[in-house]
């Protein structure tokens, strides 16, 4: 079984060269940490930076320099700042490359649910409607089961929507696992994982076909 | 030289009664508009509908407006980090309108640009689309949504001129460039106010023409709200 740390080094082999990419809040900020460096990548943060670099070093924080989740970041050469409204050009307009995002559902037909569970916690989507909305290649990292060991892939969505048909791709602490039309395809396990763990786990359709391997992280 | 220097945050906020809407620039604290948030305070207007991306902390940003009970509604995309923003909300005191952050900040420059509504891909099929016009172009489906209207728009730039260019830093800029000119009147509040010709013209990001009223902005605590770092080795 895979950590959040794992969960994010698995979905940094998805990010290829040349990409421009947006990280959730959670487990997708991790994701920056173990992209190869021998590829060219850009994160973008909604807020209005595009080049984003790492913490800056104690000292050095500027409060006019912040990341979505509102935490002090350093810009890398070649970094630029915009308004809100260019920064949602940017993801409505399809020119961020990938989007990695957590989620509380996801439904078999690539719904997702991940803003609010009504009458308990009522923050707000921010910027994740505007990014599922538009983003061609959506990638959800997010833990298998909830805290009740309930499955988080499901048939339907049970939580108020924050987009439908747009999720492509899942990576949780147990499988990789693609959307398709024809529901959850299994791709990989975690290791030590077996497919019989998984499917107890799946709540959707899971398509198992042939022999499934272990991820390579 | 149009003038729209004001000597001071009580001449800026001339003419703000109860029950006006308004925009409040920023996200989280970073780019919020201190000075003005901190007159509303000391004006003790009361009915007042935000448009704001986020709806501050408990102690800070609109959360001083907040504790005082001055705000009705809130018109946000995320408003966590706030407890007393919670309580009035789940005990019906606050109205509370979520939007996607991009079709808020669209609302905005739909207003600054002369459009009455814009279409959106986000939120379709969510219940951020319910009783809203939708339609379909090139196969995929879109919602109407509406340019907003609001009375003043309270931004903050990094440093502006008398005619009321603006230049906004690093990522204090977000929501403060959309929010200029998108109401019936903006005013502007400067970390610093220079002297006219200082500003490049190549290199201002909102022209005063947005801007009614520009005045030298004073006492700022710019609070991180995520202070993170990394060690040295």
């Amino acid at each position: 079984m895979l950590d959040k740390t794992g969960i994010a080094k698995r979905i940094a082999k998805e990010v290829k060269n040349g990409y421009y990419v947006n990280l959730g809040i959670g487990i997708p900020t991790l994701v920056a940490n173990y992209v190869r460096n021998d590829i060219e990548v850009e994160f973008q943060s909604e807020n209005g930076v595009l080049g984003m670099g790492p913490f800056p070093f104690e000292g050095e924080e500027d409060a006019d320099v912040i990341n979505a989740g509102k935490q002090t970041i350093t810009t890398l050469p070649g970094a630029s700042f915009f308004d809100s409204a260019l920064s949602f050009s940017m993801i409505r307009g399809k020119h961020v490359d990938l989007t990695i995002l957590g989620a509380m559902e996801v439904a078999e037909n690539g719904d997702i649910a991940n803003w609010k569970i009504p009458g308990k916690m009522v923050k707000g989507m921010g910027g994740a409607m505007d990014l599922v909305a538009s983003a061609e290649n959506i990638i959800v990292a997010m833990m298998h089961t909830n805290k009740a060991g309930e499955s988080k892939l499901l048939k339907k969505c049970t939580l108020p929507l924050t987009g439908v048909g747009c999720v492509k791709k899942i990576v949780t602490n147990l499988a990789v696992i693609e959307v398709t039309n024809k529901g959850f395809k299994l791709l990989e396990r975690a290791p030590g994982i077996s497919v019989e763990e998984i499917k107890k786990a799946t709540e959707g359709t899971l398509i198992i076909e042939g022999d499934i391997p272990e991820m390579v992280i | 030289m149009i003038n729209k220097k004001v000597a001071n945050v009580e001449d800026a906020l001339k003419g703000v009664t109860d029950n006006i809407t308004c925009m409040v620039g920023g996200f989280g604290l970073s780019g919020i508009p201190e000075n003005a948030i901190a007159q509303l305070v000391k004006l003790g207007v009361k009915g007042l509908t935000c448009i704001s991306n986020n709806a501050g902390v408990d102690d800070f940003g609109l959360g001083l407006l907040l504790q005082k009970h001055q705000i009705k509604k809130m018109i946000s995309s995320y408003v966590g980090e706030n407890d007393e923003f919670e309580r009035q909300m789940l005990s019906g005191e606050l109205d509370v309108e979520l939007i996607p952050q991009g079709t808020l900040a669209e609302r905005c420059r739909a207003a600054q640009a002369g459009f009455p509504a814009i279409y959106t891909p986000a939120g379709y099929g969510t219940e951020v689309a319910e009783g809203k016009e939708t339609r379909e172009f090139d196969g995929k489906m879109y919602v109407l949504e509406h340019a907003f209207k609001a009375d003043f728009a309270f931004v903050k730039a990094w440093k502006g001129d008398a005619v009321g260019n603006l230049v906004f830093k690093g990522t204090a800029r977000n929501f403060n460039p959309v929010m200029c000119g998108a109401a019936k009147i903006t005013v502007a509040e400067v970390e610093e106010l220079v002297p006219l010709g200082t500003l490049d013209p190549n290199q201002i990001h909102i022209p005063g023409i947005f801007v009614q009223r520009i005045f030298q902005g004073k006492n700022y605590e710019k609070r991180i709200e995520q202070r993170t770092v990394r060690a040295r080795n």
